[in-house]
């Protein structure tokens, strides 16, 4: 086949979003005139059916070999791009494209400067495309198993729908139970259903589903491998009790010496447990576990004259020898459903959140209103024979969320309503309560959410629109000082407790995660999505998504979406059982190589490997990429002393050009 | 031409997964900045070759840009290093020649960082025009 090139040109309008800035004709006249083209045109949407049946028949009619295509950002567009010309029967690396949109019309109002320089991105995207090569996309089958980080709703949602098609999922857990941040609830806005009747069952199914390898009180240590094939190592922390021969009958606990004397993580430091404990009675599996930091035994290698709880226990499933253990498996996609962490309140001073015990968060009177909290639901304020039932409370809203000066601009999506939750249940514990709510908006966005705000409003609680400044002492009372500006009114309201509604934020080590599986961070610090909008649960990192609040602030409703969302899209990947992996990987010319062996030293991936051949007689090493390894990064390219090493679509033959190219238009 | 006048060119070398998502972001975000930079997308910072720098000073550039992920945020895990050690050597090779540093800019952008994209571009195209016209490596003819 002639394969000198010929090229069209396509320049996209984008509706009026391109044109409105490039004069678009002018550009497509002035790529008709440039080397080795031979059509150029200009069209309204080049992504659209016609848009694209225009390529596909200048290819047919036109004998087209190369196809340029300005318009949007390639990371929009260039897969649907490379599918046209694939259905035209054309290599669908015979694709390059010259973005006019996000990198000229939507950033530049001069409309003479943007067409000048919309002729030079494509003047170099049609010197490139000159000397692009075809290239095949390989398959490699795909490990039908997935990963899951994170045990709480999202991950337990993502475990079960992945489970029952049928295919293998390891749910990882950092903590010794699954249920997460909603085993922690009481009742679940806007139709109060009780959060553990709900949970519950979804906790037992996962533990006990024969597809599902639980993995509680471990961490990720380390993924290598690309999409499909994910090599995955877990590090299960010695838990210092024996899984299969602890019952869970908790006498250990009652014995241990240390038994309420430390803060539980799971009611936020509002109850107290042992140092041998079962984080919550429902926890699941349903086994103790020693806290390593606080153990006697552990900490100073003696307790009493022998552990209690050894003694104590009736199978002998304490084994203080018990030592951290390495699973390695291998998996085809993975989801990160790794939660968030609530605004710590003692970062807003003002409200005096560490100065009193009577200002306490939401999650700490979720617990508190909690029948398996540590009042058993009842709403006490205070320790011992001096604590009392607060009768003014007042909530107040946005702590941590929408506030500049603690960094989080975001909207944490959950406060709203579950102030409006809180509040109708304290009004329904105490009777006599008079409840008030500090707002700045109130966000009733959801399915039920406003019949919600409005139904609690009917019941009395009272509220009120200003941010308070501070909160103080005033003899017994606290002091919550405010402007409401609706009134235009300031306001010192003296109350028995303060609640801030603290918001969610990212978890403080999300960046471990970020590092094992190369994650991006949105502005708010939140894992990234690839799309905001039409690739919400995928992330650049092909193989891995995302679901619930890891990705950022939202409720329960939509992190089990999200969280089916994700399920389905790694169920794509296992039950095709097929993956196409990167094709503009790096290639060495092995005539040129000199075997120095610097690439293999680069290599993120350990994909080159020096290998022996035979030259005219003569052993030479030269330097050999594995294709499925490599992921196309070209690090081993600038490193490279010969110039051997090539990226394909990205060489040094077709980049100078382009340079070039820019150039020349000067 | 008057120094008023002086309008300078600046190519960019972008990587795929933090700054030319940043650029398009920004796009995304309608966030406004001069023309007077063209963008060359390759797939990593790792992946420029010192030789595209000098190469784009030769065929008309007045100044460059390398961008990529923030060091420790590489998609590729450490290809930002390599560049950051690269083209901090290469710098330095600039400057033994008698390139005005102002030509030559390295930046770290986010995919998140849309706003922050714009200040760079503002930026080095602004130590582009104060550094002026760029002759020394010139070629007379461009072969393309």
């Amino acid at each position: 086949m002639n394969n000198k090139p010929k090229i069209g040109v396509y320049v996209c309008h984008c509706g009026i979003n391109i044109s409105h800035t490039v004069d678009v004709e002018a550009v497509a006249e002035f790529a008709s005139q440039l080397p080795n083209v031979r059509v150029a045109r200009e069209y309204s949407y080049m992504c659209s059916d016609p848009g694209q049946a225009l390529i596909r028949e200048d290819i047919k009619n036109e004998g087209l070999n190369r196809v340029v295509v300005a318009s949007c950002s390639p990371r929009m567009h260039e897969l649907t791009f490379r599918k046209t010309l694939a259905e035209a029967g054309l290599n669908p690396y015979y694709l390059e494209m010259a973005n006019i949109r996000e990198h000229c019309s939507w950033v530049h109002g001069d409309r003479e400067k943007a067409t000048a320089k919309a002729k030079r991105l494509v003047a170099a995207a049609a010197v490139k495309a000159r000397l692009l090569e075809p290239l095949q996309e390989k398959e490699v089958d795909v490990e039908p198993a997935s990963l899951i980080i994170g045990a709480g709703i999202a991950g337990i949602q993502a475990a079960l729908d992945i489970a029952e098609a049928g295919f293998k999922v390891y749910l990882v857990e950092k903590t010794p139970s699954v249920g997460g941040r909603m085993s922690q609830l009481d009742k679940t806005f806007p139709t109060l259903d009780c959060s553990a009747c709900i949970l519950t069952p979804k906790m037992v199914d996962v533990a006990s589903h024969p597809n599902i390898e639980l993995l509680t009180y471990s961490q990720v240590e380390d993924v290598s491998g690309y999409v499909g094939n994910f090599d995955v190592k877990v590090r299960k922390k010695a838990r210092y009790v024996d899984m299969d021969k602890c019952t869970g009958c908790g006498v250990c606990a009652q014995e241990c010496r240390l038994t309420g004397r430390i803060p539980s993580e799971f009611d936020e430091g509002m109850g107290k447990r042992a140092a041998i404990y079962l984080p919550f009675p429902q926890a699941v599996p349903a086994k103790y576990t020693i806290d390593p930091e606080r153990c006697l035994m552990l900490t100073r290698g003696k307790c009493g004259k022998s552990p209690k709880c050894v003694d104590a226990c009736g199978t002998g499933a304490i084994n203080f020898e018990q030592e951290d253990e390495i699973v390695e498996f291998k998996v085809g996609s993975i989801i990160v459903a790794t939660g968030f962490d609530v605004f710590d309140a003692s970062r807003k001073p003002e409200y005096g959140y560490n100065d009193y015990e009577n200002v306490i968060t939401g999650l700490e009177l979720e617990r508190l209103v909690s029948a398996s909290g540590p009042t058993g639901g009842d709403i006490l304020i205070g320790k011992g024979d001096d604590a009392y039932v607060p009768k003014d409370i007042a909530f107040i809203k946005c702590v941590g969320s929408r506030d500049k000066s603690v960094g989080n601009e975001y909207c944490s999506r959950v406060c709203c309503m579950y102030t409006a939750k809180l509040a109708h249940l304290l009004t329904e514990k105490i009777p006599d309560a008079n409840v008030r709510v500090y707002y700045m908006d109130v966000r009733a966005f959801g399915k039920g959410f406003e019949e919600f705000y409005d139904r609690v409003r009917r019941e009395g609680v009272r509220y009120i629109r200003g941010n308070p400044s501070e909160v103080f002492k005033r003899g017994d009372k606290l002091v919550v000082k405010a402007e409401n500006t609706l009134t235009s009114t300031p306001v010192e309201d003296e109350v028995d407790l303060v609640v801030l509604a603290v918001g969610l934020e990212p978890r403080r080590d999300a960046r471990e995660i970020i590092d094992i599986l190369r994650l991006s961070q949105s502005g708010d610090r939140f894992y990234m999505e690839a799309h905001p909008k039409l690739a919400p649960v995928d992330t650049a990192t092909d193989g891995v998504f995302l679901a619930g609040c890891a990705q950022g602030p939202k409720d329960i409703p939509d992190t089990v979406a999200q969280a089916k969302g994700a399920a389905s899209s790694a169920l794509v990947l296992l039950s095709s059982g097929k993956v196409k992996v990167q094709a503009q990987v790096s290639h060495i010319n092995e005539d040129t190589c000199r075997g120095c062996g610097y690439c293999v030293e680069i290599c993120p991936y350990s994909a080159i490997e020096l290998v022996t051949v035979n030259q005219f007689g003569h052993e030479a090493l030269v330097a050999r990429v594995n294709d499925a390894l490599c992921k196309g990064c070209g690090a081993c390219v600038a490193g490279c002393f010969s110039g051997s090493a090539q990226q394909k679509s990205f060489m040094d033959g077709q980049i100078l050009p382009q340079i070039a190219a820019l150039g020349v238009m000067r | 031409m008057s120094e008023q006048q002086f309008e300078p060119s600046v190519i960019a070398f972008l990587c795929n997964w933090c700054s030319y998502a940043g650029a398009d972001l920004a796009g995304t975000s309608r966030i406004q900045y001069p023309t007077n930079l063209d963008i060359i997308r390759v797939m990593c910072s790792g992946r420029v070759n010192p030789l595209f720098i000098v190469n784009a000073l030769q065929q008309g550039a007045d100044g460059v840009l390398v961008s990529g992920c923030h060091p420790g945020d590489c998609h590729y895990m450490e290809g930002n290093f390599y560049a950051r050690r690269r083209f901090t050597l290469m710098n330095e090779l600039l400057n033994y020649v008698g390139v005005d540093a102002k030509r030559f800019n390295m930046s770290w952008v986010s995919a998140s960082e849309g706003a922050k994209w714009k200040d760079v571009v503002e930026e080095v195209v602004e130590n582009a025009k104060e550094a002026g016209p760029f002759e020394q490596f010139r070629r007379n003819k461009i072969n393309w």
